[in-house]
């Protein structure tokens, strides 16, 4: 029997863990991918958001403020990429203007810090490759960028470490009430626990309707986006995003922690909760979208398009608490953005609750910090070469792009909850992820991983399940 | 009388070759530009041939597998034939290029060689 | 820190016949930076026959080859370093280079050649919408997979892009079992020789659908589909010519890119146009003693022509290093593409340090037939070469002689243009 059952390894179901598990617990986490981050937490804009766009009084609105500030701390304690570049919000009609002082105040009056309204010249000295044509924006020095994939699985490593467990490929099929305790259906095998977090990023819906009367309904909201290589990284240095006007929220145009640019995202409610493909009409309008902002965007340099899923609840709310009628089951649903800039607050306020509910005491011995996997890149010539003196493999470039070496692709399948796919691979460390999009490395990584899992090259996957990457051996 | 018609692969103009074939023998080649059209569609029509490249399993090298042709060209419908043969057959390290690997594949008289040295492990 | 006179980074057919070159020139001390675990480059996946025609007046393979030019480097005891990686070049020519044995090192160059080949576009760079799943490779990857680590990608194949790349791995996968189902391509033309076009694609009933691209990549995992459709004259799909085709693998052939990271790195000016190194006649770079060949500076389609061109860069830098022509005082002369000349390579040229022949190549931007390339110096024509089709899959090249060159009177412009038939009749 455990004590919490988390359904969803994204990074709200891992921020929880983590939160759980600094008391004495029985913490398990449920996946139904192969990998934590798997779903929404994996393609996302990678903002954290000062906290000026979520309604006034809302506990999006407080959360969102809430994580931005515990992030810098988090991200030092945890080890992940996190970077305060600020954020802009361009206005380009005089028109819009109204909107982008209702944006200032809501923001002060969500309790953002430094929020300042720029004037043309100045958002051009700041941002030199803002179209000419900007009346003003909106500068929030607070706003910032992370690494989604990293924070993830800090998250989830420091909860392992403190002894939470994780179980992936385990697709959860019913939730019933025994006695005293919930049963989880799931592909491999049942379990019990007093208590359940629903985490389940657009399936939230589908896991609190088994237990709850009130109903709640998901939409999954598409976003499409194209990422640039880093060539393009530095066209801007801010997070630039536009004021919502007449033709809908637009898109953002922003480094990402690790120097590429990224712009995006469309918005497209739809029917499939699988349904993560890219459509030429969005790529199109995306990149459109953004070149009314900034100018000169380097359309030859994008490496990949990718698409996310936002958990979009009708409300447009968070849904945090217990479920009516359904006790110790807790929501955390409709999770949309700002989620992965309030995720760690969410975190706090979702243990808290569980904590009372179970009337859980603090561990003595909680691991709060957590070390991420070695990066040579940041390392010292000299240092680096007494690394690879110790550790030969350190010297060993497999990704090209990204300059990997096959040292860190063997830390990144070793560590607790550990990679087991290219992708997997891929987040931990970034091979595979830059210009040639995996092109040369492929080959070489999926050798690393049959090695290390001492598996068959025929049994190594893109992305777990059937995402086998060969059909057989030649003759 | 029967009418072939080929692309020619001299160049990449890629001219539309007509050949006409009165039993077995060439009437004409028309639609050539260069007399190496002419050349390639009797070549064609009467006797296609290719030199077939593919790889052999190995044994006890530093390499998995081995590239290997055959040394000259062998006749087009034997393609086939010649690939089956290759199925299955592995290799002992050490391999120097142009070793013999295979005789006579599938019969043509011609034998497979291969193209790079391989190690033994 | 270690000091060479030459150091040359990449050990493919580039890098190989600089080497030689500059040694049979008289460069001793000469170090060859290879990445991976072999010389040779991508030859050694390129095990299908047709190279070295112009070369060596027979037909080999891409092993082969690459072989013969190992064996020449051997034989003239060049050192070489295998999985070894350049992580940055400065532009004073300190190399700093990483590898297993030897960890992270620094070595001083007199004089660098840039050999490090070129890339494939991936999927990303054409922005092709759909799901990402297992199956979608670029050719060369799947090259690799099936060629060098002996494994199938794929059973049932869709591929885009009629490069030769892709065409050649339509006739190898289908030799190995698997089924293609149809070579896709943009253009109205493929980008291939026609020889691949009959006997990879011909030989085995594998369609080729000209003005064609991919719309929709379906399946989640492993890869289900792809969706034809037929583009119009600019390149954009048509509505309601989509066509379904279920396949495992799809295999993308849509073009190489330079891979010029390190030479960005260390300042060297990048054409926009062959996204390689602006070079002068003597394939020296905009920093002086940095010298580019083969698919670093340009994309070649014959490995022939790399090698030719490498003993260029070879040479060049053995003149630098031995202190000959180093100071380019002179008249430079612009080569100036115009008229369906996509670029040249050199750009410019520097009449005191140019050798006797100079082969200039380019590529022209569209299909021409029965037409001529035109040379004017300054205004004036000095040489037309009438050829019955060029196409931006054929590198062209044409020759300069010094002597000639010298008689022009201040020369500043040499302008290479494409002229049809009927602009010539006009003229004549």
């Amino acid at each position: 029997m455990f004590d919490v059952i988390i359904i969803g390894a994204g990074v709200v179901g891992c921020a929880v863990a983590r939160e759980l598990s600094r008391y004495n617990a029985k913490v398990l986490v449920v996946e139904k991918c192969e990998d934590v981050c798997c779903g929404t937490s994996k393609a996302n804009s990678a903002i954290i958001h000062a906290g000026y766009d979520a309604p006034r009084d809302s506990l999006m609105a407080e959360l969102n403020v809430r994580g931005n500030e515990m992030m810098e701390e988090l991200s030092k304690e945890l080890d992940f990429p996190f970077k305060r570049n600020g954020s802009l919000v361009v206005c380009l009609e005089e028109e819009d203007r109204p909107a982008l002082k209702e944006l200032y105040e809501r923001g002060v009056y969500n309790g953002v810090k430094g929020l300042r309204i720029l004037s043309r010249k100045e958002l051009l000295e700041l941002e030199p490759n803002i179209q000419e044509n900007a009346v003003g924006a909106l500068y929030a020095p607070s706003g910032g960028i992370v690494c989604p994939f990293h924070m993830t699985i800090a998250l989830a490593e420091n909860a392992a470490q403190n002894g939470a467990e994780f179980r992936f490929n385990t697709m959860v099929k019913k939730i019933t009430r025994e006695e005293e305790a919930w049963r989880l259906e799931t592909e491999s095998g049942s379990f019990l626990s007093r208590c359940i977090v629903n985490a389940a990023g657009v399936y939230a819906d589908t896991f609190h309707n088994m237990v709850s009367s009130q109903k709640i309904h998901i939409t999954p909201r598409k976003g499409e986006y194209c990422l640039f290589d880093k060539t393009a990284g530095s066209h801007v240095t801010r997070t630039v995003f536009q004021v919502p006007g007449k033709y809908g929220k637009g898109v953002l145009v922003t480094p990402t922690v690790h120097g590429n640019l990224l712009v995006g995202p469309t918005a497209t409610d739809i029917e499939n909760r699988e349904g993560t493909n890219t459509t030429q009409e969005g790529i199109s309008q995306l990149l459109a979208k953004a070149q009314t902002t900034v100018k000169e965007l380097p359309l030859r340099q994008v490496i990949t398009s990718f698409a996310g899923l936002r958990a979009h609840e009708e409300g447009h709310e968070f849904i945090i608490g217990e479920a009516s009628g359904a006790k110790n089951f807790f929501d955390t649903a409709g999770i949309e953005s700002p989620g992965l800039s309030s995720a760690p607050a969410i975190g706090v306020m979702a243990a808290g609750m569980i904590r009372d509910a179970l009337d859980l005491k603090e561990k003595e011995n909680f691991i709060a910090e957590r070390k991420g996997l070695l990066n040579p890149a940041a390392l010292s010539l000299e240092e680096r070469r007494a690394l690879i003196r110790e550790k030969p493999e350190y010297g060993n470039i497999i990704c090209r792009c990204e300059m990997i070496s096959e040292g860190e692709i063997i830390e990144a399948v070793r560590r607790p909850l550990g990679a087991r796919s290219l992708d997997g691979v891929k987040r931990r460390t970034r091979a595979g992820m830059g210009r040639c999009q995996s092109g040369f490395c492929c080959p070489k990584t999926m050798e690393i991983l049959a090695r290390e899992l001492s598996a068959d090259m025929l049994d190594i996957t893109k992305s777990g399940g059937a995402a086998r990457l060969l059909v057989s051996s030649v003759k | 009388m029967e009418k072939r018609e080929l692309i020619c692969i001299g160049c990449p103009l890629g001219c539309m070759l007509t050949v006409e074939i009165e039993e077995k023998t060439i009437l004409s080649v028309s639609g050539n530009t260069c007399v190496r059209g002419d050349r390639y569609a009797r070549k064609e029509v009467t006797n296609p041939t290719r030199i077939v490249t593919s790889t052999l399993r190995v044994n006890g090298g530093d390499r998995p597998v081995v590239p290997v042709k055959t040394r000259e060209d062998i006749p087009k419908e034997k393609i086939f034939e010649c690939m089956e043969a290759l199925q299955g057959v592995c290799v002992k390290a050490p391999v120097k290029t142009g070793d013999v690997l295979i005789e006579n594949i599938a019969g043509t008289g011609v034998d497979i060689i291969a193209t790079k040295d391989v190690a033994a492990a | 820190m270690k000091a060479y006179d030459l150091v040359i980074i990449g050990g493919g057919p580039a890098g190989l016949a600089a080497a030689a070159a500059a040694r049979e020139n008289g460069i001793e001390s000469i170090l060859i930076l290879e990445r991976d675990r072999e010389l040779g480059g991508i030859l050694n996946q390129c095990i299908h026959n047709g190279f070295g025609l112009h070369t060596f007046q027979e037909e080999l393979t891409g092993p082969e080859y690459a072989g013969r030019f190992i064996a020449m480097v051997e034989e003239l005891g060049i050192e070489y370093r295998l999985h070894t990686m350049v992580i940055d070049i400065s532009p004073d020519k300190k190399v700093i280079a990483m590898s297993r044995e030897e960890g992270l090192f620094e070595i001083q160059a007199k004089a660098v050649i840039l050999a490090m080949g070129c890339r494939e576009r991936s999927r990303g760079a054409l922005n092709i919408p759909g799901y990402r799943p297992a199956g979608v490779y670029s050719a060369g990857t799947a090259q690799r997979l099936v060629n060098m680590e002996g494994y199938m990608p794929g059973k049932e194949v869709v591929i885009l892009g009629s490069g030769d790349i892709g065409l050649i791995m339509a006739r190898r996968m289908t030799l190995e079992g698997a089924k293609v189902k149809a070579v896709a391509e943009l253009m109205p033309y493929s980008g291939g020789l026609k020889r691949n076009i009959v006997q990879c694609l011909d030989d085995f009933g594998i369609p080729l659908k000209l003005s064609h691209t991919v719309v929709d990549i379906d399946g989640r995992e492993r890869l289900k589909g792809v969706t034809l459709a037929k583009v119009d004259e600019k390149g954009k799909p048509m509505p309601g010519t989509e066509e379904y085709y279920s396949c495992d693998s799809l295999l993308l052939s849509v073009g190489l890119i330079p891979e010029n990271e390190l030479s960005r790195g260390m300042g060297v000016e990048i054409s926009q146009i062959t996204s390689g190194p602006v070079v002068n006649e003597s394939l020296e770079t905009s920093i002086e003693g940095v010298f580019a060949c083969g698919n670093v500076l340009h994309v070649h389609d014959l490995v022939d022509f790399v090698s030719e061109e490498a003993k260029a860069a070879g040479r060049s830098a053995a003149s630098y290093i031995k202190g000959i022509n180093k100071v380019s005082d002179g008249r430079v002369i612009r080569l100036v593409p115009e008229g369906g000349v996509r670029y040249i390579v050199p750009s410019s040229i520097c009449l005191e340090r140019m050798e006797n022949k100079l082969t200039v190549r380019f590529r022209v931007g569209a299909v021409y037939k029965k037409a001529a390339i035109a040379v004017y110096y300054d205004g004036k024509l000095a040489a037309r070469k009438k050829r019955l089709i060029m196409a931006p899959g054929e590198m062209e090249e044409i020759c300069l002689e010094k002597e000639r060159l010298l008689k022009e009177e201040n020369l500043k412009n040499i302008v290479i243009c494409i002229e049809e038939e009927k602009a010539q009749e006009g003229m004549g």
